[in-house]
């Protein structure tokens, strides 16, 4: 089985969100960026593949040459080989073009992606690659077990979960569950070493327009302060007259 | 070229949000002058979307839609645009609208924009804010495509009335055998709660509570709210609750009216997943805990001691106000 993870270079959650050039774009100065959380559950789930059934592991990013640390850290978790597609993230539509060229040309049989990233929250490029590529898909997935050509998932769903089948190509949007928390890997020495062997492919984007211009950023006005209280009847008073919420 | 709204049902109810899509699709109607035309699959009472503005209802009931197919779904949504003409699309934000609308932007070539939260500022160039970084920004967009999609955040524009004399018309779409390639064998729901999803009111439980067996307080509350129950991402790790009921980032967001955290210290990633709650409340012993930055509303105090007198509290509110 031939397995693609698609990796967003995302900044930590515990970032600082500023913005530069007239709020036009983000302010990296200073972040830290990471695998995308959702991405991370879906590589560590494609690390069991290969441990367990023998899959061969790429990961894949779409940007510059900034998100390679990225990639290397993916590499040095375990994934076989890297590929970034050399160009700027304009909007879910273009990365989804970009990686549905990379899933056709390298014949995976499974490819693994993300709910959402934290940055952008658009969760659109798992079902857009799908819907390209014509790959079956599953969202929000919380378990995948893969059996020649047969998968058996589990969704969330509002209040529960359904357990689907379906037949690989297969594409998922993966979220915590599809691994647990606890089984997430920190690359070793070993790992970091042998990361800089492992190939890390550079190739050039496709042609394809771009949606969505995301022209300009604002911040929420700030919060005033929280309004203590130190009884009960003084909250729900406030909830009713005050918030009116109950 | 009316707008197209999706109005998601479940077991033929209507959503809440299918109703504030409607609500919104109609404030975009206004600003093009046109009506809005809703597409409902295997929903009942279909006039109920007239009283958000809906001047004519698209009504699908078929046996092979009855599980919900994101694939299967979004052709439905998309032969619906064509027959419309329609320009401009609306759904919501549930886990399922999320699942089908990245297959319906590329079906339609349209481009999406997920997690709206305000009517267009401007039609041509066709601009509109949607949340981002987790709710800690907004970014104001221009969708340069002829066709756009819009994921309409949760709880952001509110149900409003509008009513409108409205047609039902059945619409038989073509389903393919392709879309059916995912199936649903099973399925596990719990049908006598309140999902974090259809809450008007969460109350969420962390480690401040110190093990499972104290629950009852949380639950008592909850149910005495008519709210649903969640937990910090640390209790669902723990084993203490079940992972569906862990909000956060890496869990269930949450875009309740009201958000009662109780002994949730607030971590950032947390609040992340909570922050576009409208209210927040927070009962926590430690008075330097960083939910209390984010809160609206806060006691510092013993749990064991404030939530119990706050369900007294609220069932004599409930009489007095029934």
């Amino acid at each position: 089985m031939k397995i693609l993870v698609c990796i967003s270079h995302v900044p930590d959650t515990t970032s600082k969100i500023n913005f530069t050039d007239e709020n036009s774009r983000f302010d990296t100065q200073g972040v830290q960026f990471v695998i995308n959380p959702n991405d991370e559950f879906g590589l560590t789930r494609a690390m069991w593949f290969k441990d367990k059934q023998g899959a061969t592991v790429h990961v894949v990013n779409v940007g510059g040459p900034e998100t390679e640390p990225t990639l290397r850290k993916a590499l040095a978790i375990g994934a076989d080989e890297a590929i970034r597609v050399n160009t700027f993230a304009k909007d879910g539509f273009f990365v989804a073009k970009q990686l549905a060229h990379v899933v056709k040309d390298g014949n995976y049989d499974l490819v693994l992606g993300g709910r959402e990233s934290i940055d952008y929250n658009g969760g659109m490029v798992p079902g857009m690659i799908s819907k390209l590529t014509g790959f079956n898909f599953i969202n929000t997935c919380i378990s995948l077990e893969v059996e020649g050509s047969n998968a058996i998932a589990a969704r969330e769903i509002d209040g529960g979960k359904e357990i689907i089948s379906t037949t690989l190509p297969l594409i998922v949007g993966g979220q915590k569950g599809i691994v647990q928390e606890a089984d997430l890997r920190i690359p070793n020495m070993r790992g970091i070493m042998q990361a800089r062997s492992k190939p890390l492919k550079v190739i050039e984007p496709v042609d394809s327009n771009s949606e969505i211009n995301m022209d300009s950023f604002t911040k929420p006005d700030a919060k005033g302060s929280v309004k203590l209280v130190d009884n009960v009847n003084d909250l729900v008073e406030l909830l009713h007259n005050e918030a009116k919420v109950i | 070229m009316s707008v197209l709204v999706y109005t998601e049902s479940e077991e033929g109810k209507f959503k809440k949000i299918a109703f504030e899509a409607v609500s919104y699709a109609k404030g975009i109607a206004n600003i093009l002058g046109t009506s809005v035309t809703a597409v409902s699959i295997n929903g009942n009472q279909t006039d109920q979307l007239g009283k958000y503005g809906a001047s004519k209802v698209l009504s699908v009931s078929s046996d092979k839609l009855k599980n919900f197919n994101a694939s299967a779904y979004a052709d439905v949504i998309a032969q619906a645009v064509e027959q419309e003409a329609a320009n401009i699309v609306v759904i919501s934000s549930s886990a399922n609208c999320k699942y089908l609308a990245p297959l319906l932007a590329i079906n339609m070539e349209a481009g999406y924009v997920p997690n709206v939260i305000e009517l267009p500022s401007s039609v041509a160039p066709f601009k509109i804010k949607s949340n981002v970084f987790s709710n800690k920004a907004f970014a104001n967009s221009e969708i340069t495509t002829e066709k756009k999609l819009i994921g309409l955040a949760k709880n952001a524009f509110g149900i409003v009335e509008n009513e409108t004399s409205s047609i039902e018309e059945n619409f038989s779409p073509v389903i393919s055998e392709d879309d059916l390639h995912t199936k649903v064998t099973s399925m596990e729901k719990s049908n006598d709660k309140i999902t974090i999803a259809d809450a008007d009111i969460v109350v969420s439980g962390g480690r401040g509570l110190k093990g499972p067996e104290n629950w009852g307080m949380i639950e008592e509350l909850a149910e005495t709210l008519g709210a649903a129950t969640a937990c910090s991402k640390p209790v669902s790790d723990l084993g203490w609750r079940p992972h569906s009921e862990h909000v956060g980032q890496t869990g269930k967001p949450v875009s309740s009216n009201l958000y009662i955290a109780i002994g949730i210290s607030g971590a950032i990633q947390h609040l992340a997943g909570v922050n576009s709650s409208k209210v927040k409340v927070v009962i926590n012993s430690d008075s330097e805990a960083p939910f209390f930055k984010a809160a609206d509303y806060g006691i510092v105090g013993d749990a064991f001691e404030y939530v119990p007198q706050l369900i007294e509290k609220l069932k004599e509110f409930k009489s007095n106000n029934a």
